[in-house]
């Protein structure tokens, strides 16, 4: 796919973004749980025109051995782009951008499980970027926490990304592939809700330090917003067995 | 696939110790909280590089050197020269370091260092063109570790800054296909001057330039790149836990202090 062109503006007269948005508002989010069959535990999110998959192992035991921990669980993450996940393909082979972001990733989610109750085992996080649209890794992070929640991994809460960046001089919440390119600077928050800390953060580009502050403030009260609809597709997906099990039980009475 | 690294039993055994000085306002080598360890920076130690840079900080010891060759611009940027940062955290440097490919930690090292550099756009990038989209002077920064004694992450910074300000080459024209180098030297054009700065959390307490004892027991740590004019330019958030909001802040404002101070010591050096 030829790469689209670089918009005139990124923002119009009326504030309003390429994609309709304002500068402080999301990208349509889609979160699902519990998907895969074979993986302990999955989660898919869309965000924009990301489509992220995550499957999650563990804890089991430790591969090879001489890693393994013998006070916690061993935290291993993979983040990984599709070939055809972005305009030009991308050899499938490791890049140091993807070795980064795994390791980013794994600290980011590192404080919510509890490791220490599985000494000597491995709990495994694979996040797979099908489709890329700016901002995969903090989507990433909002479906690898869902993930660990669905494989039933005790956590202390749920961790939710966002980013925010600065185009034509504003900051913007959550920007997409051409704001990501064509902007002046990127900066993708994790946020650890009830022990209000930062778990990931990142940034590149230039950013006053009062705009850092600005910028902070939007991506947090994102996170917020992000991790009510994380709560909210972990329970749907109880909910619907709770339907199914109804009806069960329905049909067995009739019968 | 990036997995919790094991720290060597030692430092469990010092963590109390270490954890309970910081946590009462004092650092295992009897600094403050807010000063970093003596600097000592030697620049043109290699003859062979267009520029090179010793840098001592407290008891880390780097070493930076710049290679500028002609090569082959992206494709998506035909009229810019070519920046490749890379580091080696070799067995000679550490117990904790190993042979073989680079590991996660190098990698992060060498892309912190690096978006420093290129998003500050420090290295003029378009005066290193010779053919639009054929032919560029490629500017290599390899950063060698030698003794890791904490915080290798402003010490590389610090070591590639001054390697880069005290560079010099030939200047290069193209004469046909070939490229030609005029004979006298000139500075490697330089347009800003990114400076990194490091902070750990041990406990609750936030301590700058942490020494590796400090960075054993943290729970997080907090790169902020400033360029010259005050303004962030890169940051890279560490560790198995995390900062809040107000700690985010308080850091950036001690880093556009500490990064000046250290600018002005990294650009006296690189004169000579």
């Amino acid at each position: 796919m030829p790469e689209p062109k670089q918009p005139e503006k990124l923002i119009d007269d009326k504030g309003i973004r390429i994609d309709g948005r304002r500068l402080d508002q999301l990208r349509p989010i889609k979160l699902e749980v519990g998907i895969l069959d074979k993986a302990d535990g999955s989660a898919y999110i869309e965000q924009g025109k990301n489509k992220i998959l995550v499957g999650v192992y563990g804890p089991r035991e430790a591969h090879p051995k001489h890693i393994a921990l013998p006070d916690r669980a061993v935290l291993r993450c993979r983040y990984r782009m599709a070939p055809f996940s972005v305009d030009e393909r991308k050899n499938p082979a490791p890049s140091r951008r993807e070795m980064e972001l795994s390791k980013v990733i794994r600290e980011s989610l590192e404080s919510v499980v509890l490791t220490d109750l599985y000494p000597r085992t491995t709990i495994d996080v694979f996040i797979e970027v099908l489709q890329s649209d700016g901002g995969s890794r903090c989507a990433g992070i909002t479906a690898a926490s869902l993930a660990l929640a669905d494989a039933g991994i005790p956590m202390r809460e749920l961790v939710a990304a966002c980013a925010v960046g600065k185009i034509q001089g504003h900051m913007a919440l959550d920007l997409s592939d051409a704001e990501d390119k064509y902007g002046e600077a990127d900066l993708p928050v994790a946020w650890v809700p009830n022990a209000n800390l930062v778990t990931l953060l990142q940034m590149d580009g230039i950013l006053t330090p009062n705009e850092f502050e600005k910028g902070l403030t939007m991506a947090l009260d994102a996170c917020k917003t992000i991790h009510g609809m994380q709560q909210e597709a972990l329970k749907k997906k109880y909910l619907v067995i709770k339907e199914v099990a109804e009806e069960r039980e329905e049909t067995e009475v009739v019968a | 696939m990036s997995f919790t690294p094991q720290l060597p039993p030692v430092a469990k055994l010092e963590q109390k110790t270490v954890a309970d000085l910081v946590a009462n306002g004092k650092r295992i080598d009897e600094r403050t909280a807010d000063s970093y360890r003596p600097l000592h920076i030697q620049v043109g130690l290699i003859e062979k590089a267009n520029g090179s840079a010793q840098v001592h900080l407290g008891k880390s010891k780097v070493l930076v050197g710049v290679k500028v060759e002609t090569g082959t611009p992206f494709p998506d940027t035909p009229d810019e020269g070519v920046l490749t940062v890379n580091a080696e955290l070799g067995p000679l440097a550490s117990p904790l370091f190993e042979t073989g490919p680079p590991s996660e930690q190098a990698i992060e090292l060498a892309r912190v260092i690096d978006r420093g550099i290129r998003e500050s756009k420090a290295v003029d990038m378009k005066s290193l063109v010779l053919l639009k989209g054929k032919k560029v002077q490629v500017v290599f920064v390899d950063i060698y570790i030698l003794d890791h004694d904490g915080n290798l992450i402003d010490a590389a910074s610090i070591g590639a800054l001054a390697a880069l300000a005290s560079a010099k080459l030939l200047k290069a024209e193209l004469k046909g296909d070939e490229v030609v180098y005029k004979p006298g030297l000139h500075p490697l054009p330089l347009n800003n001057h990114p400076v990194a700065v490091t902070f750990a959390k041990v406990g609750k307490t936030i301590v700058v330039d942490p020494v590796l004892e400090e960075e054993q027991v943290m729970n997080a740590r907090l790169t902020v790149t400033i360029e010259k004019n005050g303004n962030i330019c890169a940051m890279q958030k560490g560790g198995l836990s995390g900062f809040t909001q107000d700690e985010l802040k308080t850091m950036v404002h001690l880093a556009v202090q500490k990064s000046s101070e250290n600018r002005a010591k990294i650009l006296a050096a690189a004169k000579g």
